[in-house]
């Protein structure tokens, strides 16, 4: 069904956006906000890594990503939790004004071409050598680091604050939990996982593009609600897991989609229906569930009578 | 150890829906009292809770807690030294971490010194458990499991070991076995009886059930429209009685109490 080439390109880019599928692990299932940040922190994130890369710093482009992304995160933070704006709102005006800085970064054009640029993965094929699956092997990698960190930052103090802040709002503001903090952390790891995403993503397909980010919360949704749907029952670390595996399977429908000739322009359209069928899931098992109680109730109200 | 000083709150001021909850209330615990709290419907009782554990600041007033002015301390930080429990068991604890991760929550308190990134060691793992064996409801042997899976009794008994595991200086119980049945209620009525004397720690407890407030700690406060009207103590509260507790409190205001749970629980 796949030719191997295909099979590695959807592990590859997989393993990339699951960075994208823990982070809304992270701020929409474990501390309960739906972070609109998210499209928005991803350029960033390809924005600051590609301009680094092409400045020939294409090791140095990640981190400086991931405090972008984390600096991102806190705008939205500090939006929620000092001056009362709603979370969705708060996210979505820092995502408006991050598409003028993303276009700052990339230094007022909408892409930066980066076709002969040094990348972390042109890096990592001359170490390995012109056989290896090195792309594979990089992405890989760097979503391992992120899911072992992130789990074990989970099982720490301030990662069971965090964990308390989005599961009982009432108990932690009867403890001692600072949930301004709480929140505040937690969203500065979220979008710099976002960003750490996007980074990534530019240097493995060499150009960023103020475009790249649009849907991606969306994308990111629909790979962690595959990934719970099929595997997510368990641990933190299922969970964690369940989100990157999610995230695999969702760019092997991908692909699935367009060697059924799907037109590439149709796919954010077909990402959107998954969301929203699964998350609607539950309701429309209950609907199912009234509508034969109902008609059961209707035929044995005919028979009796 | 708690001294209240004319507190004072009134909730939307200057609307319609105006509201006089505290009205100057003057307040002072020894360290190691334990007074019961009864009144009538709206009378201020959980807003005095609140006032206390800082949810909202006060409009007037003064706030002591062991010699430390706490009246425009934020409630996160009044939380290390104060516990509390409400009437809803769901209230006290995240059903979807572990036993072992809540009490980890709670024992936050106590570990101002160590790192935000230690995390659950074997030693901690021993206290914990041989606090839960003393409630005696077998959660020692459960403490991987998600606190969810447990029952209200036993969620509001584990919310009572997390508000004393690191011992508070006061205590703020805000009907907290009314929401259970009768046995279980009793149960943990027992276990904070034992844990606050143990520890002699300073309680304030809102309840309902007049008989509990005349025989549980060493004094009983009624509240009524915002204001502390009665406060019984020593050899009076000894020989006191439910009806005689009533009378009192009608006399002091001028009408009878009116709280529907009280009426109805006094039934029996």
């Amino acid at each position: 069904m796949f030719t191997a080439a295909t099979v590695l390109n959807a592990l590859e880019l997989g393993f990339i956006y699951a960075l994208v599928a823990m982070a809304l692990f992270l701020s929409f299932r474990v501390l309960n906000i739906a972070d609109m940040t998210t499209d928005g922190a991803f350029t960033l994130g390809c924005a600051v890594s590609a301009t680094a890369a092409v400045a020939g710093h294409p090791f140095l482009g990640l981190p400086l990503a991931m405090l972008a992304g984390a600096a991102a995160g806190f705008i939205t933070a500090f939006l929620q939790t000092r001056l009362a704006v709603r979370s969705i709102l708060a996210g979505i005006i820092t995502n408006t004004g991050l598409y003028t800085v993303n276009l700052a970064v990339m230094g007022f054009s909408s892409n930066v071409p980066m076709l002969k640029t040094e990348t972390v993965f042109t890096a990592a094929q001359a170490l390995l050598g012109e056989g290896a699956p090195s792309r594979v092997i990089v992405a890989a990698l760097i979503t391992a680091a992120a899911c072992v960190l992130l789990i074990a930052f989970l099982g720490t103090r301030m990662g069971l604050s965090i964990r308390a802040t989005g599961d009982n709002p009432d108990m932690v503001r009867a403890s001692s939990i600072n949930t301004t903090f709480t929140i505040t952390v937690g969203l500065c790891i979220a979008n710099a996982m976002t960003a750490l995403s996007g980074a990534v993503l530019a240097q493995y397909q060499r150009s960023a593009d103020i475009n790249l980010g649009t849907g991606m919360v969306v994308i990111g949704l629909a790979s962690l609600i595959i990934g719970e749907t099929l595997f997510g029952r368990g641990g933190l670390w299922t969970k964690a897991v369940a989100a990157v595996a999610g995230s695999v399977i969702y760019r092997f429908i991908i692909a699935l989609a367009l060697r059924a000739n799907v037109p590439s322009e149709c796919l954010k359209l077909i990402s959107a229906v998954i969301v929203a069928l699964a998350i609607a899931a539950p309701a429309l098992q209950a609907r199912a569930a009234f509508r034969r109680r109902r008609a059961r109730a209707e035929k044995e109200g005919a028979s009796r009578a | 150890m708690l001294d209240l000083n004319h507190v004072s709150k009134t909730f939307n001021p200057g609307t319609v829906n105006e509201k006089v909850a505290l009205q100057a209330v003057d307040l002072h615990l020894e360290a190691g009292d334990f007074a019961t709290i009864v009144g009538s419907n709206g009378a201020g009782k959980s807003t005095l809770f609140n006032a206390i554990a800082g949810e909202f600041i006060a409009d007037a007033g003064t706030i002591t807690l062991d010699g430390q002015d706490i009246t425009f301390q934020p409630d996160y930080r009044r939380s290390k030294v104060i516990g509390r429990m409400f009437q809803d068991p769901l209230k006290g604890t995240a059903p979807h971490m572990t036993i072992e991760e809540n009490l980890a929550l709670a024992f936050l308190r106590a570990s101002r010194q160590t790192s935000p990134f230690s995390r659950i060691t074997k030693a901690d793992r021993t206290f914990f458990a041989g606090k839960l064996s003393a409630l005696g409801l077998g959660l020692e042997d459960r403490m991987k499991q998600p606190v969810g899976l447990l029952s209200g009794g036993q969620r509001q008994a584990l919310t009572l070991l997390m508000a004393t595991l690191v011992t508070p200086k006061l205590l703020l119980l805000d009907e907290h076995t009314a929401a259970l049945d009768p046995a279980t209620a009793d149960k943990v009525l027992e276990l904070t009886r034992q844990i606050v004397a143990e520890n002699r720690i300073t309680c304030l407890m809102i309840t309902h059930n007049m008989r509990d407030a005349l025989t549980l700690g060493n004094r009983t406060l009624m509240m009524d429209r915002g204001r502390i009207v009665l406060d019984v103590g020593g050899e009076e509260r000894a020989h006191m009685g439910v009806n005689e507790l009533l009378e009192r409190f009608a006399q002091n205001v001028g009408h009878q109490l009116d709280n529907d749970r009280i009426l109805l629980s006094n039934e029996e």
